[in-house]
């Protein structure tokens, strides 16, 4: 059978599986759809909460930034994870004791205000939005590669099976189904890296191998891979080179932001009951934890699997692999296959049939390179996102693991791509249309408004999704700035101060959302649209402060012009501070109103 | 539901633990993981130095040990506090 064939075979049967979950789980009443009737055990709703999280950014995109920038990039890691203990400790158990479905509904009836809660809604679907274009990003990368067309054409693909999905069922549906596809995603993400680290350094447990010996050379495997890069004129991989205020900046935004994006904290309101809340918190970074523990040794492992594919003769001082190794032998087969897909090229500048991987911008690699002929790196193209989905064909992976991953990775795309679209139709259609607009909508009517938000949200990230402002988890990285400067500062204040008011947190959120946003236009251009941009990452407006580290500073403007503005306007009321108190205490939990 | 007094207690402990944990969050990762990497330079750890391993596996770790301890705790305080679901 075809490598083709057997994609397509992997990927369909976890595609029939998951959608025979979604019949089997359909949403009958608005309030199965939005919160499952909260029936839900805490280690089932941590795995679906996990399958939810864990997008295309996670599994696609992050080992794939790590594996080229190393030590760096351990932002990624360190942010993603540590904003549970955030969400763990300050907002999951409270949210749930107030008992309602969203997360603006908490904002609207603790700030009693409409304002606040359409505000919160609006903060939302801006930081939602964002985060579904990284999801078309990896989306794009993973449909091209596995029905071989261009990265454009899996994105159109993807973004019509993404809203097929997402519309047939509500989260009763998302909710068994993201279980399976937690089991798919983490299945299809550790085989190739046990595969991977058993032949790199004879370790079954990759965490474990990415701190072991090197089995080739006898050396430790990152002394080895530090080795390996330098010697290509390439940045030590273990070492510290970014600039540290903004990687403080960039990790704590990242933890923020988990903290403050309403689809993963919409899980909270499913389970039964407070104590719960704080376990589920726990079991979802367990799961998400299998994950996290493997991307630094799969980003590793690539890395250095990749540096010795290019150079197969003893590393520099050897011959370059030939454009005829290339064309012709098996275990160089995954760059055509990726070649179609305009995501990875190569050239042969100097046409000595040869192609030289080094970095070219390097002062002694320049000198070698003019000594022997060299004209430049030819690995011209190597996107970062097809790292992970092209790892197993690099380290020539029998042909199901193949398959496995682009079940796995689509897994991860699709899930949190469903996830998201549900918080964003359920803030369209239960906040805006339900809470603001028309209170008297029709439960049929309330039910079609979320799907036509869906219809929209999808439409426009895909427009978006064509020009990406970055590699997916980057472009993830700025929705979850826009999450940490807009709704995380809200939801704490609303459970730790009784003296935050109606216009303090109004004032707060537009100054944060509006800050960031503001910030991010201007590297990334207005509305991601190439070109606008004034300023660019490499030469940020603040110092070294780059647009994806922005949220931390954002989120600080919020709480500032929040306890400002609430000192100069009217106190709290007494009902409102009973409120805040009663929230507090996990007593009378049960109690939390239905709709 | 319980006594005003007895509420404010069971708010401050949950409180001061919260503030412990966000403590020792804030320390494995901002601090081994980044910002006192240098000190921990002289610690090696597979073929790299410990603040390596805290910012890309041992920050991870602690965050679950925090999470747990933290969901162990407020069960214990809830129940002390008489604030526990029935």
């Amino acid at each position: 059978m075809s490598q083709f064939a057997i994609n397509l075979l992997f990927v369909g049967a976890s595609f029939a599986l998951y959608i025979g979950i979604a019949i089997w789980a359909r949403a009958g009443s608005t309030s199965e759809f939005y919160a499952a009737g909260r029936g839900v055990h805490p280690v089932t709703n941590g795995m679906a909460t996990a399958a939810d999280w864990m997008s295309a950014a996670s599994f696609i995109s992050m080992a794939g930034l790590i594996a080229f920038t190393g030590y760096d990039n351990s932002s990624f890691l360190m942010g993603w994870t540590g904003g549970y203990v955030l969400l763990a400790l300050l907002l999951a158990p409270y949210l749930r004791k107030f008992g309602k479905f969203t997360v603006s509904e908490f904002i609207g009836d603790r700030f009693y205000s409409q304002t606040a809660r359409i505000v919160a809604v609006i903060c939302l679907i801006v930081a939602s939005t964002t985060y579904v274009i990284g999801q078309m990003t990896g989306v794009g990368v993973a449909f091209g590669r596995f029905l071989e067309v261009s990265n454009t054409a899996g994105l159109l693909i993807g973004a019509c099976v993404v809203f097929a999905y997402a519309v047939f069922g509500g989260m009763k549906g998302v909710t068994y189904t993201q279980v399976a596809q937690y089991c798919v995603l983490i299945t299809a993400y550790t085989i190739p890296a046990i595969f991977i680290s058993l032949q790199l350094t004879g370790t079954p447990i990759p965490a474990l191998g990415l701190f072991g010996e090197h089995a080739a050379s006898g050396e430790p495997l990152l002394a080895k891979l530090d080795a390996v890069v330098t010697e290509l004129g390439f940045k030590e991989y273990t070492a510290h080179h970014a600039d540290t205020f903004n990687m403080v900046l960039f990790t704590l935004s990242l933890m923020i932001g988990t903290a403050g994006l309403p689809h993963v904290i919409m899980r909270f309101f499913t389970v039964p009951r407070v104590s719960d809340a704080r376990w589920s918190a726990g079991w979802t970074l367990v799961f998400i934890a299998l994950l996290y523990l493997t991307a630094p040794a799969v980003g590793a492992m690539a890395r250095l699997n990749i540096s010795e594919l290019m150079w197969p003769n003893g590393g520099i001082s050897g011959e370059a692999v030939t454009v005829e190794q290339i064309e012709n032998e098996p275990e160089y087969d995954w760059m055509a296959t990726w070649q179609k897909t305009g995501l990875l090229d190569w050239e042969d500048k100097n046409g000595d049939g040869k192609i030289q991987y080094y970095n070219d911008a390097n002062a002694d690699l320049q000198a070698m390179a003019a000594e022997k002929g060299w004209e430049g790196n030819e690995l011209t193209k190597f996107n970062r996102d097809i790292l992970v989905l092209a790892n197993p064909e690099i380290a020539n992976l029998p042909s199901w693991v193949i398959g496995l991953v682009a079940a796995g990775g689509l897994a991860a795309a699709l899930s949190t791509a469903a996830g998201l679209l549900l918080a964003i139709s359920s803030a369209v259609s239960h906040d805006l249309i339900k809470g603001a607009i028309n209170p008297n909508i029709s439960e049929k009517s309330e039910l079609l408004s979320a799907r036509v938000a869906m219809a929209v949200a999808i439409a426009v990230a895909t427009w978006l999704g064509l020009n990406p402002p970055g590699f997916a988890a980057q472009t993830v990285a700025l929705a979850f700035g826009l999450a940490a400067a807009s709704i995380f500062p809200a939801l704490m204040m609303g459970i730790f101060s009784t003296k935050i008011n109606n216009t303090g947190a109004v004032a707060g959120m537009l100054a944060g959302l509006t800050v960031t946003l503001i910030y991010i236009f201007l590297h990334k251009g207005w509305l991601f649209i190439p070109g606008t941009n004034s300023f660019t990452d490499a030469d940020p407006l603040l110092g070294t402060v780059k647009s994806t580290s922005f949220g931390a500073i954002g989120a600080a403007v919020n709480f500032a012009v929040a306890y400002v503005v609430a000192g100069m306007t009217k106190e709290t009321p007494a009902e409102i501070k009973a409120l805040v108190e009663s929230v507090r205490v996990p007593r009378g939990a049960g109690a939390a109103q239905d709709h | 539901m319980s006594d005003n007094s007895s509420n404010a207690a069971y708010w401050s402990a949950n409180v001061r633990i919260i503030l412990i944990s966000l403590v020792i969050w804030a320390l494995v990762s901002f601090g081994f993981g980044i910002l006192l990497r240098p000190m921990l330079a002289g610690i090696s750890v597979g073929g790299t130095d410990l603040g390596f391993w805290f910012a890309q596996q041992g920050s991870i770790l602690v965050f679950l040990g925090l999470i747990f301890f933290y969901a162990w705790k407020m069960n214990k305080l809830d129940a002390e506090h008489g604030v526990d679901e029935e």
